[in-house]
């Protein structure tokens, strides 16, 4: 502490090795370095653990495939909105290029992902975001809605029951529409 | 110039750090009052302050349960719905289904350890004398954060939802019920009555303003919740800053007469 003795200001080249040595007695080789050293573990330590903390285990969330009734059950051009709040899916009985079909498709506005409406008086789905529109295929009408609604797939089970699998999606504007896994013909 | 050197003469280093590195005991002295970190600790303190055998350490120890329980319950918080169709659900979640189920059990015997610490920390303060002349002040600041640890055990005590937490809180309350005039059972409650008419009942009671109902229910929980984690923390937190200030402008830890 007293008298700062002058140290040589051109240290000595060292060498690789002693500069590794160096940094290992500045974490160990002191009360205050361990002391340092160990709230540095601890930290590390406590933010993985937060980390993995912030990944819940179990949701709480209907399973992505479920049962639609008989494909029987949906008159011509109807339009079901039971599944919408359990699974967000709309049931249609429509037509796609002149073809009858049923398919299922996704509530979620392509613009920014608000849930839309079905506006069963005008035949449309409509965004309460921004006013975009939908026909009844799904096709975007109005507003700034850029591509159609998706389309999830849908098949017929074993049972004879639809069954429908929110875990694959179908895009019109990429051709994906003509994938006989996003559609019952009726 | 080497790489600590550089990173000590860099800006961003100097607008943390104000004081250059000590070189000798004045600039030690500068280099703790300017840091905020560092100046939670004195700059000197006398021997005896340091030894276990005098202050048993409980008010250090006090403090360091108050940040584990701050730590493990703002992270509970992530995974609690003080709802009655979820507090208890969660509650056992937290222990089964999330990770690191050993988060609550520390929180709980924190809570534990904390009561018993406080208590401690005042035993030792009246053996020692320590709240004699010029310490008046904080003893009291004191006495009101040993109520606020039992409050904060009181209140944290509903919120896994069990039958022990609703009868607990039903019988603890009761005594809300029996306070002297604001007590709608308790003496002297007919005081504040207009023409006859008691303004004290089941219903305009100190009892009713804790539950905010006349039973322990979804208002209780929602109640005591908020007063565990937000409203008596912050006004600890706030008293424990006046406790440590005070002690230190207080002449530091007392000694030994």
């Amino acid at each position: 502490m007293a008298g700062n003795a002058q140290e040589p200001t051109t240290a000595p080249k060292r060498s690789a090795d002693r500069r590794r040595r160096g940094v290992l007695k500045a974490m160990f080789g002191s009360f205050l370095g361990l002391g340092f050293t160990a709230l540095g573990a601890a930290g590390a330590l406590w933010t993985a653990i937060v980390a993995r903390l912030m990944f819940p285990n179990v949701l709480n969330e209907p399973p992505s495939r479920f049962k639609a009734g008989h494909p029987g059950d949906y008159p011509t051009d109807h339009v079901e909105t039971r599944f919408k709040d359990a699974h967000g899916v709309w049931v249609v009985h429509g037509t796609y290029r002149g073809r009858r079909q049923i398919y299922a498709l996704r509530t979620v506005c392509t613009h920014l992902g608000c849930i839309t409406i079905w506006q069963a008086s005008e035949r449309k789905f409509k965004c309460p975001c921004h006013g975009s529109g939908f026909s009844v295929e799904g096709m975007n009408l109005e507003g700034p809605a850029p591509r159609p609604l998706e389309r999830y797939a849908i098949r017929v089970a074993d049972d004879g029951q639809l069954e429908i699998d929110r875990s694959k999606i179908f895009q019109e504007e990429l051709g994906q529409w003509d994938d006989p896994a996003c559609y019952v013909s009726v | 110039m080497g790489w600590g050197e550089r990173i000590r003469n860099s800006q961003v280093w100097k607008s943390i750090f104000r004081h250059p590195p000590p070189v000798d005991r004045r600039n030690r002295v500068l280099v703790v009052l300017t840091n905020l970190i560092l100046h939670l600790h004195p700059v000197a303190i006398q021997k005896h302050a340091v030894r276990p055998s005098y202050t048993w350490c409980m008010g250090g120890i006090t403090f360091f349960l108050f940040l584990v329980e701050t730590i493990t319950g703002v992270l509970l918080m992530f995974y609690y719905r003080p709802t009655l169709e979820w507090a208890y659900h969660d509650m056992l979640a937290l222990r089964d289904v999330v990770s690191y189920g050993v988060l609550r059990e520390l929180h709980r015997w924190g809570a534990h350890a904390m009561v018993i610490a406080v208590w401690l920390h005042m035993y030792r303060v009246f053996l020692t004398g320590s709240y004699k002349k010029p310490r008046e002040f904080n003893w009291c600041v004191g006495v009101v954060l040993l109520v606020l640890t039992l409050l904060l055990s009181f209140t944290g005590y509903l919120l896994p939802w069990d039958q022990l937490s609703i009868w607990a809180i039903t019988v603890g309350s009761n005594m809300a019920r029996a306070v002297p005039i604001v007590g709608h059972e308790g003496p002297a409650q007919q005081v504040l009555s207009v023409g006859g008419i008691d303004m004290i009942t089941s219903a305009s009671d100190s009892r009713f303003v804790l539950l905010g109902a006349r039973v322990v229910g979804e208002e209780t929980l929602n109640r005591f919740y908020v007063l565990h984690c937000v409203a008596i923390p912050l006004v600890a937190a706030f008293l424990m800053a006046v406790h440590f200030w005070r002690v230190r402008k207080d002449g530091g830890i007392s000694g030994p007469l």
